[in-house]
C-alpha cells in the first residue's frame, strides 16, 4: 500500500487487495506523468516568459522520433493496464463452487436477503468469514446497484433479470453497504450493514436473529427502526419524510383513506406492518411501502410496537 | 502591437462604414438577422444564461452537502436541482457554447467567408435551441425532474415529475445541434478562402469539423431515445420499462451510444480553441499541426465505440466489458497526444501571460488530472470500485468544466475585443481566473479523495466520516461562484467603459484579426487569400 491508503477503504477480501495494488500502480503512473506535463509546462512559463526582451523565436513544427514515442511509450503503458484491470476483474466474476448462496431483493428502498435456510433478514447480510458468498440479485421497481466498498465490488440489480456478485471477506466486523444507482428520494438512504462473523456466531445468529431473550422489546424495537429502514420513511421527531411519523403515533386517531376516523392501536400498527396498504392515512401515497410480512418473526412485531408507544 | 497582414485594406473600416453591431438597427434587425456573427452573440447571451442557471443550481446542491442530512433542502428538491444542473448544463450549455456561440463567430472568419454556408439553417438552429430550451424551463415549472440528467429506466418512466416536457426539450435541442453541425460541415468544405488548403486551415476548423460530424452522426440516435421514452411514459408502449415486457438496459445502451459521443461534442471545441490560443501566446507555430487535427478525427471516430464503459456494472457480459475497456484506452492515446503537442508549442516561446492564455493553461493543468484520472476508470476491476462515486463526478467534471469550460472561457477572452470591439480589464480578468482556478481545484480535487472512500453520488445524505471533504468542497464551490460573477462583470463593463480594441490586440496570424474590432457588417472588403499557413509569425508581428 503506498501513501495514498487513507483514501482508500479497508480491504475486506484478497481480491481488494488485488485491486489496490492497481489503484497504486495508475495513482504513481500518473503522478509522474503529472509532473512530467504539468512540471514541464510550469518549467517552461517560467523560463521562457516574455519578459519585453527582443529574442528570436525558433520555429519548428514537428519532430517524428519524437511524437512517435510519446505516442507508443502511453499506448503501451495503457495496453498493460488494460491487461491487468481485466484480469482481476474476470477473476473476481467467477464464483467458487462451493459459494454461500444468499438471495437479494432490492426495493425502494430496503434491501432483502434470503439465506439457504429460509431465514430472511432486512438491511443485514450476515456471513461466515472465509466463505466465498454468492450473491444473487434482482429488483422489484428500478435499477439499484449494490456496492460493498470494502470488497471493492459493486453490481447493478436490474428489475428483468439476475445479477450476481461474488466476495470471500477475510475481515471480521462491519462492512458498509450503499446503494449507489439513483433510485429516487431514498436513494442515500437504502443503506445496509454486511456483518462478518465467526463460523460459531454466525449460527448462533441464524438460531436467534441477534436479540437475546432478556433485551426489553422496545430497545429491539429501537434498534429494528433503525436496521429494518423504517427510519427511511418515518420520522421520530414528528416531521414528515415519506409516511407518517411515529412521534405521538399509537393512540392518535387518524383519518383513514375509505374509511374516516381510525384510532392507532397495537392491531392497527401489526396490520400496517404485515399488510401496509390495507389503511392508508389520508394525504399519503399508497402502494409506496413494502409489506414486511415474513420479514419479521413475531416478536419483532411486537417490539416494533412497544418501541413506537414509548414516542409520545 | 499593429501585424502585419495581408490585404491592407481589411484593415481599417471604410469611411461611414458600420460595425455589424450598429449597421443595422432595433431589435428586428437583431431577431431576423442572418448574420453569423449575430447569431453567434445571441447565442453568447443564451449559454451564458444557461450557465450562471445551472451554476446556481450547482451552488445549491454544494450548499445542501455541507452538513448530512437536511441542510437547505428535502431529498426530492435536491434530486430535482442535481438533475437540473446537469441537464441545463449538458444541453443548454457546453453542448452549444463552444461551436454555436464562439464557433459560430469566427468559423466564418477564421475561413475568410463572408458568413456559414447556410445562413437561414443557421438562424432556424438557434430558435429551435430557444424553443427547447422553453420546454426544459417548462418542465422546471410543472414538477422539475428528478431523475437525473441520464433519465434511467424504469425509474424515468415511472416517476412523476415532468420527464416528458425535459426529454421533448431535449429532443428538439438535439435538431439545433444538428443544424449548426451541418452547417459548419458545409462552410468547412466549400467556403474556405482561396489558397487555405486543408493543412493551412486553422487548427479551429479541424476541431469544429469533428465535433460536427459527430453532432450530425450521434444526437438522432438520442433524439429517437428520447421519443422512445415519452412514448413508453404517454402510451404505454413497452420499450424500457420491464413492468410492459421492456428492457431498461436497453436503453443505458441508446442512451450511452449518443452520450458518450457527446461527451467529444464537449470536448473537441475546447481543444479546438486551445490550439488557437497557445501559438498565439508563445509568438510560435503550432507544434506538430497534423498530429493535432488528425487526433481530432482519431477521437470522433473512436468515441463512437466507448460507450460501454458507462456500463461496467450494468449487467452487461464481461466480454463486451472487456472489449469497451480496450477501446476505451485507445482514445486516451490522441488526447494525450494532444496535450503533449500544445506543451511542446510553448516550447522555446515567447510567452505572454494575458488572460485568454491563463485560461489555456489552467485547461492543461485540468484536463491532465481529468485525462489521467480516466485510466482508473478505464481499468474495470478499479472502475467497479469507483463507478457511480464521487470520484467520477470529480473526472468529468475535471474534464468538462476544467476542460470545456475553461477553453469556452479562454476563447471568449481571446475573441471578446473582436466580438465587442472592446477590451476589458486584464486586471480584474486575472484576478477572477485566479479565484476560479482555486475555486474548482478546492471544489473537485476532494471529490477525488471521497469517491475513493466510496462516497455515491447522487446522495441527498451521506456517513459523518464524509463531512469535512463534503465541506470542504462546498467551500470551494463559493470561490467558483464568486470567480465567475466577477468574470460576468468586468466583462458586461467592459462594454461601457472598456478601452476600444485594436484590429489585432493579440498578434494572431489567422484572418479574423485582420478585420477591424468589431468587424464589419460583411466581414471582409476583399476576398482574403491565405498565403501563409495560421500559426506562421513574422517577426515583425505582436510586439
Amino acid at each position: 500500500m503506498g501513501i495514498f491508503a487513507p483514501f482508500l477503504p479497508i480491504q475486506g477480501s484478497e481480491h481488494a487487495e488485488r485491486v489496490d495494488v492497481l489503484y497504486d500502480f495508475i495513482f504513481y503512473l500518473d503522478i509522474f506523468f503529472f509532473v512530467l506535463i504539468v512540471g514541464g509546462l510550469i518549467y517552461i512559463v517560467l523560463k521562457y516568459r516574455d519578459r519585453g526582451e527582443e529574442r528570436e523565436v525558433p520555429q519548428f513544427s514537428h519532430h517524428f522520433a519524437l511524437e512517435v514515442t510519446w505516442s507508443v511509450v502511453p499506448l503501451i503503458l495503457v495496453i498493460v493496464i488494460f491487461f491487468w484491470g481485466f484480469n482481476s476483474y474476470i477473476t473476481s466474476r467467477v464464483a467458487p463452487n462451493d459459494s454461500m448462496e444468499v438471495r437479494v431483493t432490492a426495493k425502494k428502498w430496503q434491501w432483502e436477503f434470503e439465506y439457504p435456510d429460509g431465514t430472511r433478514t432486512l438491511n443485514e447480510l450476515h456471513v461466515p468469514i472465509g466463505r466465498p458468498v454468492k450473491l444473487i440479485m434482482a429488483s422489484v421497481d428500478v435499477i439499484h446497484s449494490f456496492y460493498l466498498p470494502t470488497m471493492r465490488e459493486k453490481m447493478d440489480v436490474l428489475p428483468n433479470r439476475y445479477t450476481a456478485l461474488t466476495f470471500t471477506p477475510k475481515v471480521e466486523g462491519e462492512h458498509q453497504i450503499y446503494c449507489t444507482e439513483y433510485c429516487g428520494d431514498g436513494h442515500s438512504e437504502m443503506l445496509a450493514k454486511l456483518y462478518v462473523e465467526s463460523e460459531a456466531a454466525y449460527k448462533k445468529w441464524l438460531e436467534t436473529g441477534g436479540f437475546d431473550e432478556k433485551t426489553p422489546l422496545n430497545q429491539i424495537g429501537a434498534e429494528l427502526y433503525k436496521k429494518r429502514a423504517c427510519v427511511t420513511c418515518h420520522s421520530i421527531d414528528g416531521s414528515r419524510i415519506q409516511g407518517p411519523s411515529f412521534k405521538g403515533l399509537y393512540g392518535k386517531t387518524e383519518q383513514i383513506v375509505g374509511l374516516g376516523p381510525v384510532q392507532v392501536d397495537d392491531n392497527y400498527l401489526r396490520e400496517s406492518i404485515v399488510n401496509p396498504n390495507a389503511k392508508v392515512v389520508e394525504g399519503y401515497p399508497s402502494g409506496l411501502m413494502p409489506t414486511y410480512k415474513g420479514l419479521l418473526k413475531d416478536r419483532e412485531i411486537d417490539a416494533l410496537i412497544e418501541y413506537i408507544k414509548t414516542l409520545k | 502591437m499593429a501585424a502585419k497582414v495581408d490585404a491592407i485594406s481589411n484593415v481599417e473600416m471604410q469611411v461611414g462604414e458600420e460595425s455589424y453591431l450598429t449597421a443595422k438597427k432595433g431589435l428586428k434587425s437583431w431577431l431576423f438577422t442572418l448574420d453569423h456573427k449575430r447569431i453567434g452573440i445571441m447565442y453568447l447571451g443564451s449559454v451564458m444564461f444557461a450557465f450562471l442557471l445551472g451554476g446556481l443550481m450547482a451552488l445549491l446542491v454544494r450548499l445542501e452537502l455541507l452538513t448530512p442530512g437536511k441542510t437547505i433542502v428535502g431529498p426530492k428538491t435536491y434530486n430535482q436541482l442535481f438533475t437540473l444542473h446537469g441537464a441545463i448544463m449538458v444541453f443548454l450549455f457546453i453542448i452549444p457554447s463552444i461551436p454555436a456561440s464562439l464557433g459560430n463567430f469566427v468559423l466564418p472568419l477564421l475561413l475568410g467567408a463572408k458568413d456559414v454556408a447556410f445562413p437561414r439553417l443557421n438562424l432556424a438552429s438557434y430558435y429551435i435551441y430557444v424553443f427547447g430550451a422553453i420546454f426544459c424551463v417548462y418542465s422546471i415549472i410543472a414538477g422539475a425532474v428528478d431523475t437525473g440528467w441520464t433519465f434511467y429506466t424504469p425509474y424515468s418512466s415511472t416517476t412523476d415529475t415532468s420527464v416528458i416536457s425535459m426529454t421533448l426539450g431535449v429532443f428538439i435541442l438535439g435538431f439545433s445541434s444538428i443544424f449548426t453541425g451541418l452547417n459548419f460541415i458545409a462552410t468547412i468544405h466549400k467556403l474556405r478562402a482561396p489558397g487555405m488548403t486543408w493543412s493551412k486551415m486553422p487548427l479551429f476548423c479541424w476541431g469544429i469539423y469533428a465535433t460536427s460530424v459527430i453532432q450530425v452522426m450521434a444526437t438522432p440516435v438520442l433524439g429517437i431515445t428520447l421519443l422512445l421514452l415519452v412514448m413508453e411514459r404517454a402510451l404505454g408502449v413497452g420499450i424500457f420499462d420491464p413492468q410492459l415486457g421492456g428492457d431498461p438496459v436497453l436503453f443505458q445502451h441508446f442512451f450511452w451510444f449518443y452520450s458518450h459521443p457527446a461527451v467529444y461534442i464537449m470536448i473537441l471545441p475546447g481543444m479546438a480553441i486551445i490550439s488557437e490560443i497557445i501559438p498565439v501566446f508563445s509568438r510560435k507555430t503550432i507544434f506538430g499541426y497534423r498530429a493535432i487535427a488528425l487526433s481530432s478525427v482519431a477521437i470522433a471516430i473512436i468515441g463512437f465505440l466507448v460507450w460501454g464503459h458507462h456500463m461496467f456494472t450494468s449487467g452487461q457480459s464481461e466480454l463486451a466489458t472487456m472489449i469497451f475497456s480496450m477501446l476505451t484506452f485507445l482514445v486516451a492515446i490522441p488526447s494525450g497526444i494532444k496535450v503533449f503537442n500544445w506543451v511542446a508549442t510553448m516550447y522555446k516561446g515567447r510567452i505572454v501571460l494575458r488572460a485568454p492564455m491563463l485560461y489555456a493553461l489552467s485547461f492543461l493543468f485540468l484536463f491532465t488530472i481529468g485525462g489521467l484520472t480516466g485510466i482508473f476508470l478505464g481499468a474495470i476491476a478499479v472502475d467497479i470500485h469507483l463507478h457511480d462515486t464521487y470520484f467520477v463526478v470529480a473526472h468529468f467534471h475535471y474534464v468538462m468544466m476544467g476542460g470545456t469550460a475553461m477553453a469556452f472561457f479562454g476563447g471568449l477572452h481571446y475573441w471578446w475585443p473582436k466580438m465587442t470591439g472592446k477590451m476589458y480589464s486584464e486586471k480584474l480578468a486575472k484576478i477572477a481566473w485566479a479565484i476560479t482556478f482555486i475555486g474548482f481545484n478546492m471544489t473537485f480535487l476532494t471529490q477525488f479523495a471521497l469517491g475513493s472512500q466510496g462516497m455515491p453520488r447522487r446522495y441527498y445524505n451521506y456517513l459523518d466520516q464524509f463531512q469535512p471533504l463534503h465541506a470542504f468542497s462546498s467551500v470551494g464551490s463559493w470561490f467558483l461562484g464568486l470567480g465567475f460573477l466577477l468574470m460576468v462583470l468586468y466583462l458586461l463593463a467592459s462594454l461601457r467603459s472598456g478601452e476600444k480594441a485594436q484590429a489585432n490586440p493579440w498578434g494572431g496570424a489567422t484572418f479574423e484579426w485582420t478585420i477591424s474590432s468589431p468587424p464589419p457588417e460583411h466581414n471582409f472588403h476583399h476576398q482574403p487569400v491565405a498565403k501563409r499557413g495560421p500559426y506562421e509569425y513574422s517577426v515583425e508581428v505582436g510586439r
